[in-house]
């Protein structure tokens, strides 16, 4: 096992403090965060079974996003129909609510948008699917069309790393409001279940036709999922005050590009470089990736004991929304918030029984958190990883 | 110094579909396209097989990385050697367009259905960064970021956003994009914090770079 990242000796000091000031969360368990985290905490997921989708003959589960609902939820929002694809009226409803609640003015050259996703509009490329100019695909585009609806001037950015997309775009957020071009920055990501994915997924054979165990023993696969979240973060000069963003990394396995490393390198020296930063102090449990598969949960466990972390609970949402993809690690991360300040450490839906090398400190039952910080932590194909911690000041 | 002497002190490699540039040098070839691709790759490298596997955007990518590490006389890491040091830090505006094409035409037709994990992987842009880490044992930071249209500005502004990680030290940062296996454009440098400490002179350097990509 290799040996940890060069440390530097002194501490940098943070120039400003960035804070959460709004969020939302839109999906098949609730239109606003919060809706989301009471259905969660009751236990409800938004999996269910298809037999087959379209070309997609096997069975399969999912967490979906009902068209109709969505529509409906996009009038109430004032979004004009017709004029989106799905996929932006994801990214439109939940940065719209977030921005509402935030109170900022969008349309200031100090706002920044970020769009985390994985696939985009990549449902256009299907032939059976007409009515949208071809460039709609790009995913520079999406990104544009978010930003211009609501008249901001300044040029966003896709953070397009596969699955750690959206802990990557909250990182990228904090460093381009430390930098003092920017004051706010809208965060959103989402992912379209579409064919292309799920036939993907499937032929990795990745996917599992029953609802997802993560960390059991019998566990046989991730389940996909459709979400879309925003965070509003704010850079401040003042005294840490509510929700703030400390610090992040990101790390390549250097192994494979589809699998993850076995002795987890780049899981541990993302945590540990957020450790560092940040410290232990207050952490009430480490918010993991638990898709389910063999060997994430595996890699995630030998990362968590190399890191010193194996006896933090741990608590891991698939069970609940199967894999949002570009969404996950912003609505993983705002779950994760109401739960500390909501004192629980969520329940692992789907786990029953140990079934890594290192035991993690997991359950299915919903339990008393304690602490005021959280580490979520996220891995995807390219052998990348990435880990961010937020801390609650009152 | 002025923007015309940094400009000459950041080496680069250039790949189009019609040629390959390391640091102002015109590598010759017979093919263009994807059939340049490999013929670069076995006169200049030849030593990685996994090349082959690679999708579009990763072959174009990987070798314009190793061409430019080979040309700066970069010391190979091998064996337990690890860098967390180096950060691989790419933009684009079609991200993996050319693989999710090719996927798609997997699962296009019912009676000629059948998707392939090989190709699938690559229908994330951010593979090629794991292909270049791999390659070269580096274990820092690795993204990729799309843009609306070619745009230095933000580029250089997310490069020097990059230095905000404490380990990060260098990196290896680049654009590069690919519509179908025989269109595609890309550039990589290296740079330190020094290079990305003037935004502005940045940006004109990446400008003078892009210049060879339209």
């Amino acid at each position: 096992m290799g040996q940890p990242g060069v440390l530097r000796g002194v501490e940098k000091e943070m120039a400003r403090v960035i804070e959460c000031i709004a969020d939302n969360v839109v999906s098949p368990l609730g239109r606003t965060s919060m809706e989301n985290y009471v259905n969660v905490k009751a236990g409800c997921s938004g999996l269910a079974r298809y037999e087959e989708m379209d070309r997609v003959s096997s069975p399969f589960m999912l967490s979906r996003m009902d068209r109709y609902l969505m529509d409906e939820l996009c009038i109430g929002l004032g979004i004009p129909d017709g004029k989106y694809t799905f996929f932006e009226k994801m990214l439109l409803s939940s940065s719209i609510q977030a921005v509402r609640k935030s109170s900022i003015d969008p349309s200031s050259d100090r706002v920044l948008f970020i769009i985390s996703t994985t696939k985009g509009n990549v449902s256009l490329l299907d032939r059976d699917v007409k009515g949208f100019p071809h460039e709609r695909v790009l995913l520079g585009k999406s990104a544009s069309i978010v930003s211009s609806y609501f008249g901001n001037p300044n040029a966003p950015v896709v953070v397009c790393n596969a699955c750690i997309s959206g802990v990557c775009a909250q990182i990228e957020a904090m460093r381009a409001l430390q930098s003092g071009r920017y004051d706010y920055a809208v965060v959103t990501g989402a992912d379209e279940q579409s064919p292309f994915i799920i036939s993907g997924f499937l032929s990795f054979k990745a996917l599992t036709d029953t609802p997802c165990r993560p960390f059991d023993k019998d566990r046989t696969g991730l389940n996909l999922g459709e979400c879309a979240a925003t965070v509003v973060l704010k850079a401040s000069d003042a005294p840490a005050c509510g929700w703030v963003l400390e610090g992040g990394a990101i790390r390549n396995d250097a192994n494979h590009i589809s699998g993850p490393s076995r002795t987890g390198e780049g899981s541990y020296l993302a945590l540990m470089e957020v450790l560092r930063k940040c410290g232990s102090e207050g952490l009430a449990f480490v918010n993991v990736h638990g898709t389910a598969t063999a060997y994430n949960d595996e890699m995630e466990s030998i990362a968590l004991y190399r890191a010193g972390l194996i006896d933090v609970p741990v608590t891991g949402l698939k069970g609940y929304y199967g894999h949002t993809m570009g969404a996950a690690g912003i609505m993983e991360s705002i779950l994760s918030m109401y739960a500390v300040q909501d004192g629980t450490v969520l329940a692992t839906r789907g786990y029953a029984e140990q079934g890594v090398t290192y035991p993690v400190n997991v359950s299915p039952e919903n339990r008393p958190a304690h602490g005021n910080r959280f580490i979520k932590l996220l891995s995807g194909f390219g052998g990348c990883n990435a880990a961010l911690s937020y801390a609650y000041y009152s | 110094m002025t923007d015309m002497e940094k400009e000459r002190n950041l080496k680069y490699t250039v790949i189009t579909d019609k040629g390959v540039t390391v640091c102002g040098r015109v590598l010759e070839h017979n093919h263009t396209g994807s059939a340049m691709l490999t013929e670069i790759y076995r006169a200049q490298l030849g030593d990685w097989p996994k090349f082959f596997k690679m999708d579009t955007l990763s072959k174009v990518g990987y070798l314009a990385a190793e061409l430019l590490l080979k040309e700066l006389g970069e010391r190979r890491l091998e064996g337990e050697e690890y860098a967390s040091d180096r950060a691989i830090v790419l933009f684009g505006t079609t991200a993996s367009l050319c693989a999710d094409r090719n996927y798609q035409e997997t699962i296009q037709d019912s009676d000629n259905y059948y998707p392939s994990p090989a190709l699938f992987v690559y229908t994330l842009p951010n593979i090629v960064t794991g292909e270049i880490a791999i390659r070269n044992h580096y274990r820092g930071e690795t993204s990729f970021y799309v843009l609306d249209g070619y745009d230095t500005g933000s580029m250089a502004f997310h490069l020097q956003c990059a230095f905000q990680d404490d380990v990060t030290e260098s990196l290896l940062a680049g654009w590069v994009d690919s519509t179908d296996n025989d269109d595609f454009r890309c550039f990589f440098t290296l740079m330190d914090r020094a290079d990305a400490s003037d935004l502005k002179g940045l940006e004109n350097e990446l400008k003078g770079i892009m210049d060879n990509l339209k």
